[in-house]
């Protein structure tokens, strides 16, 4: 549990002096946010009086003087009717001593510790044996409750927490045999390096961050289809093994797009912030699913980078902290002019085509870069990675009988016989052809005219019927600026043509070169072949199509306030002005941000420790919880950011290095009465084990568990029948076969609307919303799975077996068996119960050994212990 | 369990208890309590087995909620607008177009008069139309909100605000908000069930019975007419019953002696939930057989064993109740007539679903009735939208049999049991059923009365979620007193 302000402030009443100063966030803060700002913050200002800027609250309140202030006047009045807080109990005379001492020592406002820039603080204590810097700071916490450290777990625990910790597997009986035989301090670093350069690290850290970029393979909502978006999962996986820094690995995925001539991997890391659900539901509006994505991106930019919680200043100022409402929606126009727009199609996104296609798509650019201007090359390349920028029907002009549906599943222009529209105009001194994605009802020809739908014809082309293709329409060389009309022609009576985008394509540079034609004939082929997977990314909107943002009136995306510019609220340090999302991510990894380190090393630390040294991982404003080792948080946020480059991995590695993290999780009742949540670490972490780690510990031990690294969502066995009846879906949960079943649970196919059970039971995320921590639980239903699920008894069934192989004692095959799962020898009494149960099991099923095994092992794989990490 | 054993266990259960009740009467302004380590050491929820006095009077112990997917039309059940004949055909005027959204009508829609006759019945002269002649006896049990309104003109968000409080996904069903404010109640079941019926479920699908942001123990729990009831209980194949006891009995026994040496509390709840886990493997099967309840009783229902039906549904949730299970939610699909086929045509598919659950939810109220729990159940009745008084024109086409469009403005739903005051009658719609004119109310009103008849108030039973209180009212809600009894 967290502090609760009022208790912090109590304390520091307590243990000032009457002459020491009152610090306001300590103690003064507190008290407005508990009794307040209910009516006197950024939703309400009451009697026009808010206590969260300073410039509001001088209003009831005369620095130096707490008797001419009217804030104490009020909340000591006698009259109840006049008396704050209205219609509630006073303040109690403690509170209001200390608003008092604080107005007379001059009411200084401070601001709230977590806008200001960390600083080091050099611990107390001194850096234990076989210890680090971080012991330190724990051993200042530890010390008023006269506590110490705790021995170092016994070396199968600690290795077990260790392995789990760095890469979600257990580790093997061979790692355990030699780290008991050698538990050194030297045998300890080295299994931790061991463990940091396994692949399997990076898939194990894949998946927290995988819940904080609500990453799913489908898309949400009603029908809920299939999203391609896999490349981005594995771009974390190899982000996170290649020990990425931190402050890249930022600014990829917000705007890799923004970077000059990005490469698809820079790409791909963009579609971060497209795993937001998307509605295809008929009859939705798709600009309203539109702004409902980029709400989500601001929200879960600021939860993930600042811990700030940004949302709620979505409909008006911020209820605690000082952020205006105006702000939200300059974090938004940051986010407001990509090309998205809740599309069927889910464009705009990079291609990564098959190895054979890819051949020829290097030879256009290999071409292009020899004989295009620099300009020129940088368009090409975006356009055969993105197929971006292109016209969308919204941007068709003086259109004849064509109907824009642009709803739910459709996102085109429909045309029938005699139909047309025009392009913008533009020069066509460069452009050589109209690359034409549409969708044809029937036998269609489009025609291209010059200036009006029956001016000269430039190009034409004859479409067969098909569900949605690319077509290249060559055109007449035209000069000069010109409006192009396309005009539908085929069978009367019905919609002929679906019409999603049309792309003016420059010319292609080296015309006079040998060689050009053959190039030319490959670009065709490039850009009609459907021979690519398709991963939606961010991309931008070209200033002429670019968005104006404006404020929502209470929130309301159909009620627009004043124009708004990017910007970031002002309590925090400035931003580059006329900027866009590549200054925002510069801009949250800059040395003068005071947040993303410090909420990037807590969330580390949580992941380690169970708990964050601020455990609210989310809020970091005045509502959160204050930190329990500030002085800590700020070194390890300093530490991280400076002298480790933002490494995730060396920042790991100091950790577990720490004292501290090896300490036994054993503890005393006296203790566990003292700090029942672990907040002063006089003990080692605990935790059960997450939803991806049993699956993956249930595969490894079994000698199931592939290694196969990468690749689209895999589907292991599941019950019959979930999948069925969803609305408008054809979708089939296909149980993968060969090493696919078998795969580490981060590439579990994750559906949103039916996740795999046992994501769902142990605690998983939908993958909806940004997470920041999963809630643990312990239910009935956990242990039905964990006893029954077919999944896991497939395993149980495979180690019988290999076990019964092996040995036809029982005895031994218990022991054999606890090892392996628990990594020590089996308990005195706890082996007599499970020979016993062996017996029973070895009678009732008729003599058959492996059959009693199994219930051996199914006993073992519930036990407490092997679904803990401790 | 050994008393030692008890007293943890009594304690964990306390402290989230305790824990809850801090959160409840907090609310929105108070203490927001961020990382919900509150309950045992490692877990937030620790299984609330016991039903937790609410902090109001509760006129209801549980609730059973009847939701007709894919929206009924109000026109042609409960609001009897006979003005609308008279426009029968016309163009629809263009001021009730203008400033309007919709999902599919385009240009100018024709004006479609009722497809039903109506009567007026009971003691309170309810009108309700010849699609429901066994509800119409019921009428003076039931109250009707005319004037409901709801934002969302679409299947998934609108189901969405209506059983999660926003049209967004993420948030926690009402279920689920119930049995975290009350406990589950129950040491056999889960405390929210869902049923679902009509051939596929709901647009929205699952995520109607997410337990969001709060602990997956508020999960509801779908129990399936195919396969296992509840996922994985069945014990592996080939397992003996009489084994899977000993085994259980095994792991609690390894597990108190891990929990003698290590004395983490965590492991005394996990023995308490192995436990709880076997007695579901018992109980569940057990309440979702109907093939041994009495012919006169599936004679009454209109039901069939080894069907999926809502029927069947009616009378399982009756089961359900009588086990008391908190929070009962029915979904049957297939209520969205847009008359683009015969079974979404207002002549046809909508009579054949009505006749579909007439006799069943009639036969639910009787039951309850005579079985003395409808005093203390709270039926609730509806869909997530109306439908529009003009025909729809999709594509400005004429669609080939006679349907309506999605409509959020005006819509009938109905309460009964539960502390609701029968014969009730609240909200009125202009004369043609498109606006409400008085005593609206809105989806979120629904839930604040709801919360309310179970003795929660909705203000205040509130979860801290990315640093902010979050309620299943949003920032919404009033209880509509004047259907309380």
């Amino acid at each position: 549990m967290r502090l609760l302000p009022s208790i912090v402030a109590v304390y520091l009443l307590v243990s000032c002096q009457p002459e020491e100063r009152v610090s306001f966030n300590a103690a003064v803060r507190p008290i407005f946010n508990t009794h307040c700002v209910g009516c006197h913050g950024g939703v309400k200002q009451s009697g026009e009086l808010g206590l969260i800027f300073r410039k509001d609250a001088m209003a009831a309140i005369v620095p130096g003087s707490a008797a001419r202030s009217e804030l104490i006047k009020r909340v000591r009045h006698t009259n109840p009717e006049v008396r704050m807080p209205y219609e509630r109990a006073p303040l109690s005379e403690a509170d209001i001593r200390t608003l008092e001492r604080w107005i007379d020592q001059g009411a200084e406002w401070e601001e709230h510790w977590a806008y200001r820039a960390p600083t080091v603080v050099a611990a107390h204590a001194a850096v234990p044996a076989g210890g680090n810097r971080i012991d330190a700071y724990i051993a200042d916490g530890l010390a008023p409750h006269s506590l110490t450290l705790a021995p170092v777990a016994p070396p199968p625990v600690l290795l077990r927490r260790l392995a789990f910790d760095l890469t979600g597997l257990p580790p093997t009986p061979e790692e355990v045999a030699a780290f008991v035989a050698d538990p050194s301090e030297a045998a300890y670093a080295a299994a931790v390096d061991r463990y940091l350069d396994s692949p399997r690290y990076g898939e194990h850290r894949a998946a927290t961050w995988l819940d904080l970029a609500r990453y799913a393979d489908s898309r949400g909502y009603e029908r809920d289809r299939p999203r391609t978006i896999w490349p981005y999962r594995d771009w974390v996986i190899r982000a996170f093994n290649a020990d990425m820094p931190f402050d890249s690995f930022t600014v990829l995925q917000l705007a890799g797009d923004l970077l000059e001539a990005p490469t698809r991997d820079q790409l791909i890391a963009t579609a971060f912030h497209r795993n937001t659900p998307s509605n295809e539901e008929g009859g939705t509006d798709n600009e309203e699913y539109r702004v409902v994505s980029v709400l989500d991106r601001v929200n879960t930019t600021w939860e993930v980078w600042q811990g700030t919680t940004m949302a709620c200043v979505q409909c008006h100022s911020h209820p605690y902290d000082p952020i205006e409402h105006e702000a939200y929606y300059q974090s938004y126009a940051y986010f407001n002019n990509t090309a998205d727009h809740d599309h069927v199609w889910e464009r705009p996104a990079v291609s990564i085509p098959t190895q054979a296609l890819q051949s020829r798509v290097d030879s256009v650019r290999q071409w292009v870069e020899a004989h295009g201007e620099p300009e020129e090359i940088v368009q090409w390349q975006r356009y055969l990675q993105t197929r971006e920028p292109v016209l969308r029907p919204y941007h068709f002009e003086e259109v004849i009988g064509g109907v824009f549906t642009d709803r739910g599943d459709e996102d085109f222009m429909v045309l029938q016989d005699g139909h047309s529209f025009a392009l913008p105009s533009m020069s066509l001194d460069q452009v050589t052809a109209l690359h034409i994605s549409a969708g044809a009802r029937d036998a269609t020809t489009l025609e291209v005219h010059l200036d009006t739908p029956d001016g000269p014809l430039v190009g034409t082309a004859a479409l067969r019927q098909n569900w949605g293709s690319v077509t290249v329409i060559p055109l007449t060389p035209t000069t000069g600026k010109h409006r192009l009309h396309l005009r539908v022609a085929g069978k009367t009576g019905g919609p002929l043509l679906n019409v999603y985008s049309v792309y003016p394509q420059p010319r292609l540079p080296g015309a006079t070169t040998a060689g050009y034609d053959e190039i030319a004939m490959g670009l065709v082929d490039v850009v009609t072949s459907t021979d690519s997977v398709s991963v939606p990314i961010l991309s931008e909107n070209p200033p002429e199509l670019s968005r104006t943002t404006y404020l929502f009136e209470r929130g309301n995306w159909l009620v627009h306030g004043a124009e708004v510019r990017g910007g970031v609220p002002e309590i925090l340090p400035d931003i580059a002005p006329d900027g866009d999302r590549l200054t925002l991510a510069h801009w949250l990894v800059s040395p003068k941000n005071p947040l993303t380190a410090r909420v990037t090393v807590n969330r580390i630390w949580a992941e380690l420790f169970g708990r964050g040294i601020v455990s609210t991982l989310e809020d970091f404003g005045s509502q959160g919880a204050a930190p329990s080792h500030p002085e800590l948080l700020d070194w390890l946020a300093v530490y991280f950011g400076t002298e480790l480059d933002w490494s995730v991995k060396r920042l790991i590695r100091t950790i577990v290095l720490s004292r501290t993290y090896r300490q036994s999780s054993q503890a005393s009742p006296t203790l566990r009465e003292l700090d029942p949540y672990n907040t002063l670490l006089a003990r080692g972490p605990s935790a059960r084990l997450t939803a991806e780690q049993l699956r993956d510990q249930m595969l490894a031990v079994s000698g199931l568990l592939s290694d196969k690294l990468y690749g689209p969502g895999v589907m292991p066995p599941q019950p019959e029948g979930l999948w069925d009846h969803i609305p408008y879906s054809d979708m089939r949960w296909e149980t993968s076969t060969g090493e696919d079943r078998y795969r580490r649970a981060v590439y579990t196919y994750l559906r949103r609307s039916v996740l795999y059970p046992g994501m769902t039971t142990f605690d998983g995320s939908a993958r909806e919303v940004c997470l920041s921590q999963r809630i643990p639980t312990n239910t009935p239903l956990q242990a039905l799975a964990t006893l029954n699920d077919p999944a896991f008894v497939e395993g149980m069934r495979k180690l019988a077996e290999d076990v019964t192989e092996q040995t036809a004692d029982p005895a031994t095959a218990i022991d054999m068996l606890h090892r392996r799962l628990l990594q020590r020898p089996v308990r005195e009494g706890d082996r007599e119960a499970l020979l016993a149960l062996y017996e029973d099991a070895l009678a009732e099923y008729d003599g058959k050994r492996e059959e009693a095994l199994f219930l051996v092992v199914n006993v073992l794989f519930n036990l407490d212990e092997f679904l803990t990490k401790s | 369990m050994t008393p030692l054993q008890e007293a943890h266990y009594r304690q964990a259960e306390l402290n989230s208890r305790r824990h809850f009740l801090r959160k409840c009467t907090l609310g929105l302004g108070g203490i927001a309590l961020g990382s919900l380590l509150g309950c045992t050491e490692r877990s937030a929820a620790t299984h609330v087995e016991s039903y937790t006095p609410p902090p109001l009077a509760a006129r209801a112990r549980r609730v059973i909620y009847l939701h007709m997917a894919g929206a009924p039309s109000q026109l042609e059940t409960f609001d009897y607008k006979p003005d609308l004949q008279k426009l029968h055909g016309q163009d629809c005027p263009p001021s009730l177009l203008r400033g309007k959204r919709f999902a599919f009508i385009q240009g100018t829609p024709k004006m479609l008069g009722p497809q039903t006759d109506f009567a007026r019945y009971g003691q309170s002269g309810a009108y309700v139309s010849d699609l429901f002649p066994h509800q119409a006896r019921l009428v003076d049990d039931m109250a009707f909100l005319r004037a409901v309104h709801t934002e969302e003109f679409n299947h998934a968000p609108a189901q969405l605000l209506m059983h999660t409080g926003s049209p967004r996904l993420g948030r926690p069903a009402m279920g689920s908000w119930v049995t975290y404010g009350l406990g589950s109640g129950n040491e056999n079941l889960p405390g929210f069930i869902v049923l679902s019926s009509g051939g596929r479920e709901p647009s929205a699908g699952k995520k109607l019975w997410s337990s969001g942001f709060l602990p997956s123990i508020e999960q509801g729990v779908q129990c399936r007419t195919e396969g296992d009831p509840i996922l994985y209980l069945s014990d592996p194949e080939g397992m003996p019953r009489s084994l899977r006891g000993r085994s259980i009995a095994a792991i609690n026994e390894l597990n108190q002696r891990q929990y003698n040496e290590v004395g983490d509390p965590e492991t005394l709840t996990r023995i308490r939930q192995y436990e709880m886990a076997f007695k579901m493997q018992v109980s569940v099967p057990e309440v979702m057989d109907i093939s041994k309840e009495p012919a006169y009783v599936h004679a009454m229902y209109g039901t069939e064993p080894g069907r999926n039906s809502f029927a069947n549904n009616c009378l399982l949730a009756r089961r359900l109740a009588e086990a008391d299970v908190r929070f009962i939610q029915l979904y049957d699909w297939g209520w969205d007539m847009h008359g683009t086929s015969r079974d979404t045509g207002l002549a046809e598919g909508l009579r054949d679903k009505c006749r579909e659950i007439d006799r069943p939810i009639a036969a639910l109220l009787a039951d309850l009735k005579q079985r003395g729990l409808l005093e203390d159940t709270l039926v609730v009745w509806g869909g997530e939208f109306g439908r529009t008084p003009m025909q729809e024109n999709r594509g400005g086409t004429t669609n080939p049999f006679l349907g309506r469009d999605h409509h959020g403005d005006a819509f009938t739903m109905w309460m009964a049991g539960g502390g609701i005051r029968g014969g009730a009658s609240y909200g009125v719609t202009d004369a043609i059923g498109y606006q409400g004119v008085d005593e609206r109310t809105h989806v979120h009103d629904i839930q604040a009365t709801i919360l309310y008849q179970l003795g929660l108030d909705h203000e205040r039973l509130t979860y801290p979620f990315q640093g902010r209180n979050f309620r299943l009212t949003d920032v919404a809600g009033e209880v509509i007193r004047p259907i309380v009894a």
